[in-house]
């Protein structure tokens, strides 16, 4: 292997893991956006997702590679399955924790996400078993050589799978009234208010909609690493987050940016570097980002809020 | 007589109405988390720096502890001074680069902190031993007069009455700090930055001050945590267990002194008196910190002296919401 197709065969493998980041980011976001929360259990909702996908695929007794379109329809139900429970997931969320709590301190909020981030891991722990749960592959083994460089089936359905959502996220948020309605409450939910616009509704939605896509995201981890476990949601989570606050966060093409570039700085740095310490990279990316320019690539909010 | 002298003397009494190891070693682990909780209330709840990679301290303590002790030879009494300063150290050093951002993105930074400072353990095994850890760490000796050298090893009374005289000596610490000029600066930080900045209170300086402060309590719960256990490992020292000492702190009521203690007795405690339920305990222990949340946000012994700051508060250029 030469050393550009060295460079390139990391930077496929970075992209796939980045899509999937940016999927988890955008849900970090689109609630920062708009209620100005980290929703630390986002992490844990991305988990709740990988094993949604995984008990449909346990209900259908399937754990072999399929094709043509069984295989397509079996992805979209998975995904349907996962995004649906994990849409009612957020939208409980909020609706029992977070939204009576929209007047309290910043850190109690945090704090409750926080507890919530305990509460879903042990209650999937208790559900699926503490152990790694193999995750069957789906999609084919097959893959391509691209001038030397090796791209599966897989990394195609990933960055195919996840490129469709995000241009939709994008498309919701800037063409529709509900995407207006959420632009709106992130500006100014007092005005919203006075204007007859339903915040909490608009928060609500959010929130499902950032839990459905964190709902693919885990499917689509659980497919690329062929195993799950109850606490892959936190680092994931960190990670992705990181990668909101690298694209700006409150800033949805921001996200989108941020969890690519993540996943291909973790991937050449894994590659080139040490892949012991790959860990790492994540969070020196985060704190010197915070650092040195706190507003992120794409974002224009500033980091001084207390 | 001081409700404090009350509770220090019922802690003392303990060992002797209640002996049983198990409980004491319970009571022991829950009071080198209310030396955590303490030293974290004083960049949390006196100065409103929200933290969230305070386990780092912890586990610098432990490590210097521990590595003076298996290189140098060093003995707990002596080595226990030189973990809490290199952890207070650490503590300022690394809130030097900290003192750029506020609120949410602190707590982010700080966390990215202390998950750096836990992989660097894990991965530097030439020093730390790597994901084994260190072993062999010495217990404390005591020298007794005509009974010579006592040493703690395994017991479990000789570390509960080691745990609670350093409480007691930290709470007294704290208390003393909060009432002087320094404690005043601290809470003038937190209730209003710029405003305690205007009135001529090195802002910098003491926000390093308390982080100084308190990771150097952290440092000295982890030389404690070292010999006790004469054996660390980098995963003791996870994000788990900073979020713990902060929702002690919250618990107790940010900013009070005996609230931390309180805290950290009341959650350092749950997990066993809830393991009747087993496996259930964990997912018990978050829906408490979602509820606890819910009613009383103040925290048990909280004052209500912080300021508010809904969550929906906007950006000084943006309209406040009424």
């Amino acid at each position: 292997m030469t050393p550009l197709q060295l460079f390139l065969q990391q930077l496929a493998n970075g992209l796939t893991i980045g899509a999937i980041y940016a999927l988890i980011a955008l849900g970090y976001t689109m609630v920062y956006g708009v209620i100005q929360l980290i929703n630390f259990a986002h992490g844990e909702v991305f988990m709740v997702g990988a094993y949604l996908a995984l008990s449909v695929l346990l209900l259908l007794g399937i754990s072999q590679p399929l094709t043509g379109p069984v295989l397509i329809g079996l992805l979209l139900l998975c995904a349907a399955a996962a995004m649906a429970g994990c849409g009612l997931l957020g939208w409980g969320m909020e609706r029992l924790a977070y939204r009576p709590l929209r007047q309290a301190q910043r850190l109690t909020a945090l704090i409750t996400a926080i507890g919530m981030s305990f509460f879903l891991q042990n209650a999937v722990m208790l559900l699926y078993g503490a152990t790694d749960r193999r995750f069957p592959a789906l999609i084919p083994a097959l893959r391509w050589d691209v001038a030397g460089v090796t791209i599966t089936w897989l990394q195609l359905a990933i960055w195919a799978g996840s490129a469709v959502l995000m241009v939709g996220v994008q498309a919701l948020v800037m063409r529709t009234t509900l995407g207006r309605a959420m632009r709106a409450t992130a500006q100014d939910p007092q005005a919203c208010r006075l204007l007859g616009i339903p915040v909490d509704r608009v928060i609500a939605v959010t929130f499902v909609i950032g839990s459905a896509l964190a709902a693919v995201g885990g499917m689509l981890f659980g497919l690329y690493y062929n195993t799950v476990n109850f606490h892959d949601g936190y680092l994931t989570g960190l990670k992705a987050f990181t990668a909101a606050v690298l694209g700006g966060i409150g800033n949805i093409p921001g996200a989108m940016l941020g969890g690519l570039v993540l996943g291909v700085l973790e991937g050449l740095g894994a590659g080139y570097l040490s892949a012991q310490w790959k860990n790492v990279f994540a969070f020196v990316v985060l704190v010197g980002l915070l650092l040195f320019k706190p507003t992120g690539l794409l974002g224009e909010r500033v980091a001084d809020r207390a | 007589m001081s409700p404090w002298w009350v509770a220090a003397a019922a802690a003392l009494l303990v060992p002797i109405v209640n002996p049983n190891a198990y409980h004491l070693d319970v009571l022991t682990g829950a009071g080198l988390y209310a030396l955590l909780a303490l030293g974290l209330n004083v960049v949390v709840g006196f100065t409103g720096l929200l933290h969230l990679g305070y386990a780092a301290f912890f586990a610098i303590g432990a490590y210097a502890y521990a590595l003076l002790n298996l290189h140098a030879g060093c003995p707990f009494w002596a080595g226990v001074i030189p973990a809490a300063a290199v952890a207070g150290a650490a503590g300022v050093v690394l809130g030097i680069p900290a003192m750029r951002v506020r609120g949410d993105y602190l707590a982010i930074v700080t966390l990215g902190f202390g998950e750096i400072v836990r992989i660097a353990f894990t991965n530097l095994e030439r020093w730390t031993g790597g994901p084994n850890g260190l072993l062999g760490i010495a217990h404390p000796t005591l020298w007794i007069p005509a009974r010579g050298l006592y040493d703690f090893g395994v017991a479990s009374q000789p570390y509960y009455y080691l745990v609670v005289v350093m409480v007691m000596l930290t709470a007294m610490a704290c208390l003393r700090m909060s009432r002087s000029r320094v404690g005043r600066a601290w809470a003038a930080i937190r209730e209003d930055e710029l405003a305690a900045a205007c009135s001529g209170i090195d802002t910098f300086q003491l926000k390093l001050l308390a982080q100084g402060c308190g990771a150097a309590i952290a440092g000295l719960a982890g030389a404690i945590f070292a010999a006790k256990q004469g054996t660390i490992t980098p995963d003791s020292f996870d994000f788990i267990l900073s979020v713990m000492v902060l929702a002690m702190v919250v618990l107790g009521g940010l900013g009070s002194v005996p609230g931390a203690i309180v805290g950290a007795l009341a959650l350092g405690t749950l997990p066993e008196l809830l393991r009747g339920l087993a496996q259930y305990r964990m997912l018990l222990f978050g829906a408490v910190m979602i509820l606890m949340m819910r009613l009383r946000p103040q925290g048990l012994l909280g004052t209500g002296q912080i300021r508010r700051e809904p969550l929906t508060d906007r950006p000084p250029h943006d309209a406040r919401p009424a």
